[in-house]
């Protein structure tokens, strides 16, 4: 095996990590809406039901409450089912089957039923497919108690976070977000592993805590840039799992910043930028030197329109605006 | 925005106290003001009800610049603010109470910093950390100490180049004056008892009334002499560095209460206290450092006053009275006059008018 | 109240007159004019200090026994236990 970094899309991260875990655990197996012939609606599955057949790799009737039904069924039986829903919009379908079943059955069972099930589903607005196909919904189902969430961010995430989801007893969830598909990344020769408990902090800083994960981590990351040009040193936190939170690496940031910005793509009322301020708030009050900032999604329906959409979403601009802001009165 | 020294030629508004519609008497405090000398309290000087700001505070302004309309009895608001320098682009009004960020709040606590002396460079005014830690640095108390090293410095530059000084002394017993003193404080409680410095001060006083050329200020236009008696007292301050605030009306003060305000007066000038009025009250000083061993003090005049009296140690020294030698206590009193404002022979009597007004403290 | 107590008690009113004195680094013995600049204002201030903290009288003529901690503390010691 090549010890040279290797340098490849998100999509292809994602596709290694299906690829090797169904060849890991002959109890492993990817089922959805067009995973098999099609590839995949964003072709994460692209060449999998070729190389793997179609025990493997199941093409679903589109019915997310059949298909999510079935993998519960099957991870209670003993498998390891990976279940694509094409997008989170669709999931709300399922959304019985998750928070009623999946959810529940560990608890309700007295821990006698285990659902080791992974979920896969796309997320996130940028790509013009209007409001009924561009939700961030992670951060309602960061709300549920007995599920796992998680949102890799990074190659490296997406390419290892899969099998300590499939290693979970519990059924996880994994969104993946739109625009991060098409990213590429290099995948660190040195990792074969990542836990699925940490918070990891992207771009060390001093002046304040730019808090984000999954499809806003690299606006994240550009705003820190474009703050680095004006002599303010951001921190770059991405939460990575979005339930539980890993409330000590949030804490640890802020307790060094003294300033934090939420950045979620979330709608803003009700949101985990939300959950995340209040738990700074209610364990590092006394640490603070500025008023909590977020950047979220405007509180309207994603719009069609690429200047609208645009301009409903969290920019590096408004991350760049609101860490200004709070950051005016340092030195 | 007052002139609260000489060489005093911009200030920064800290805080206001009141808000517009308030009504204000004389004599209240209505603001802080930032000076090398420190924090400092800004009193009105005539009654009436704040119509308007003119400065908001954070803003440092030339000495002179109007810092808020006041209406008076009777008189009708103006609509237009003739505020001459440019108003701040940010309208939001000064919060009601002073911001502070929990963290700067902890860590004022901890570090012992008084936030009401801060003022805050973050959004709104608000007090940060980096506000906090910057007052409680070791590097800031030296910028401040070296603030009012560079007052001390002009001021006394300012003298020595400008003032032609001329110097008297004359030693004389404080014997009778002490005797009367410890039997006065041996039948007062402890906290009503006075200090030998407030006879001296007394004394000074008194005998400025017959030497108003030494009493005043000189300006521009020559010497202006001042009909009260308002004697500066120098007070070191532990940090480094001296302020000279004003016992208003000492002359005519009995000694209990002289002694009562210059308790107050002490404490407030070391804790950061004083009140604008009584830092450019004096009309002129009284400087001691006697308590430091010193026997003659050649003190140099604060301008724009016309002299200093400087009082040495009170010591024992062989004395003759009557024609025999006897141990007596005495005190060297040292006259650093403007020979613009006065002469030798003015200042000669004058000295001997303190020695004579020691002779019979009960009349003090 | 016993020595220590006292003790404490007279730093305290100490540190009150002198906010810049550090209890801990007071010399006992050494006269506090000699340990940092003392004048005969602070002074003053500490005797009322110490009258108002441990109801006792000082005549002026007893104030060289208040000038070191350990003279301070001898001497309240005394006043105290003499009605």
């Amino acid at each position: 095996m090549s010890t040279a970094a290797q340098r490849l899309s998100y999509r292809e991260a994602c596709r290694q990590a299906i690829r090797a875990a169904i060849q890991a655990d002959e109890r492993v197996f990817l089922m959805g809406e067009d995973v098999g012939r099609y590839g995949g609606c964003y072709a994460v599955s692209k060449g999998l039901l070729d190389e793997f057949g179609p025990e493997r790799i199941v093409d679903t009737p589109l019915s997310e409450a059949a298909f999510v039904g079935a993998g519960i069924g099957a991870a209670i039986g003993g498998l390891r089912p990976i279940v694509e829903i094409m997008t989170c919009n669709f999931s709300l379908l399922a959304l019985d089957q998750i928070l009623n079943n999946a959810a529940t059955i560990p608890h309700m069972s007295g821990g006698q039923f285990s659902v080791p099930l992974v979920i896969r589903m796309a997320t996130g607005a940028g790509r013009q497919l209007a409001a009924q196909h561009s939700h961030s919904l992670e951060g309602w189902y960061a709300h549920i108690p007995g599920l796992r969430v998680l949102a890799p961010a990074t190659v490296t995430d997406a390419r290892y976070m899969l099998q300590a989801a499939l290693a979970d007893p519990n059924p996880v969830l994994v969104f993946e977000h739109i625009m991060l598909y098409a990213l590429e990344g290099e995948l660190d020769p040195g990792v074969s592993a990542v836990d699925i408990e940490h918070a990891a902090i992207r771009r060390p800083g001093r002046d304040l805590s730019l808090i984000t994960y999954g499809g806003s981590l690299p606006k994240a990351l550009s705003a820190a840039e474009l703050l680095a040009a004006e002599g303010i040193d951001a921190e770059v936190v991405d939460l990575r799992v979005l339930r539980p939170l890993d409330d000590a690496t949030i804490m640890e940031s802020v307790r060094r910043t003294r300033r934090a910005v939420v950045i979620d793509e979330g709608w803003r009322s009700g949101s985990l930028a939300a959950e995340v301020c209040t738990r700074i708030v209610e364990q590092a009050f006394y640490e603070l030197d500025a008023p909590l900032a977020r950047v979220c999604t405007e509180e309207a329906p994603i719009p069609y329109a690429k200047h609208l959409e645009d301009a409903a979403l969290p920019q590096p601009e408004k991350i760049v605006a609101a860490a200004r802001a709070l950051v005016g009165g340092r030195g | 925005m007052p002139s609260l020294g000489a060489d005093m030629e911009a200030g920064r508004l800290v805080e206001w106290r009141v808000k517009p519609g308030d009504r204000v008497q004389a004599g209240d405090i209505i603001a802080v003001v930032e000076t090398q000398k420190g924090a400092i309290d800004v009193e009105i000087f005539q009654s009436g009800v704040v119509e308007s700001f003119l400065v908001e505070p954070g803003r440092e302004v030339p000495v002179g610049t109007p810092l808020a309309r006041i209406l008076g009895e009777g008189e009708a608001a103006t609509a237009v603010p003739a505020a001459p320098a440019p108003t701040p682009a940010a309208t939001v009004p000064p919060p009601a109470r002073s911001r502070v960020s929990p963290v700067a709040r902890r860590r004022a606590v901890e570090l012992g910093v008084d936030l009401a002396a801060l003022s805050g460079s973050g959004e709104e005014g608000a007090i940060t950390l980096a506000d906090v830690e910057r007052a409680a640095a070791p590097a800031a108390s030296q910028d401040r100490a070296g603030a009012m090293r560079r007052a001390i410095a002009a001021a006394m530059s300012r003298a020595k180049r400008e003032i032609p000084h001329y110097y008297l002394s004359a030693t004389f017993s404080v014997e009778p004056a002490l005797a009367w003193l410890e039997a006065e404080n041996a039948r007062r409680p402890l906290p009503e008892r006075i200090l030998p410095a407030v006879l001296l001060l007394k004394a000074t006083a008194l005998a400025l009334r017959a030497a108003p050329e030494l009493n005043g200020t000189y300006a521009g236009d020559g010497f202006r002499h001042s009909d009260d008696i308002h004697l500066g007292v120098a007070v070191f301050l532990r940090s480094g560095g001296l302020v000279a605030p004003a016992l208003r009306n000492a002359d005519r003060s009995d000694l209990s209460a002289l002694m009562h305000e210059l308790r107050d007066l002490v404490a407030r000038a070391r804790s950061g206290g004083l009140r604008a009025s009584e830092l450019s009250a004096p009309t002129m000083t009284v400087t001691s450092l006697g308590e430091q061993g010193v026997e003659v003090v050649l003190p140099v005049i604060i301008p724009p006053q016309v002299a200093i009296v400087g009082f040495g140690s009170i010591v024992e020294r062989p004395w003759v009275e009557a024609g025999a030698v006897v141990a007596r206590r005495v005190v060297t009193a040292s006259l650093a006059a403007d020979h613009r404002a006065s002469d030798g022979h003015c200042g000669a009597l004058f000295l001997q008018a303190i020695g004579r007004l020691l002779q019979e403290p009960e009349k003090l | 109240m016993n020595e220590n107590e006292i003790r404490t008690r007279v730093l305290a009113e100490l540190t009150a007159v002198a906010p810049d004195v550090v209890a801990a680094e007071v010399e006992p013995g050494t006269r506090f004019r000699d340990q940092f600049d003392f004048d005969s204002m602070d002074f003053l201030n500490f005797a009322i200090g110490l009258h108002q903290a441990f109801a006792i009288e000082i005549p002026e003529a007893d104030y060289p026994q208040l000038q070191t901690l350990d003279g301070a503390v001898a001497y309240v010691k005394r006043q105290r236990v003499v009605p």
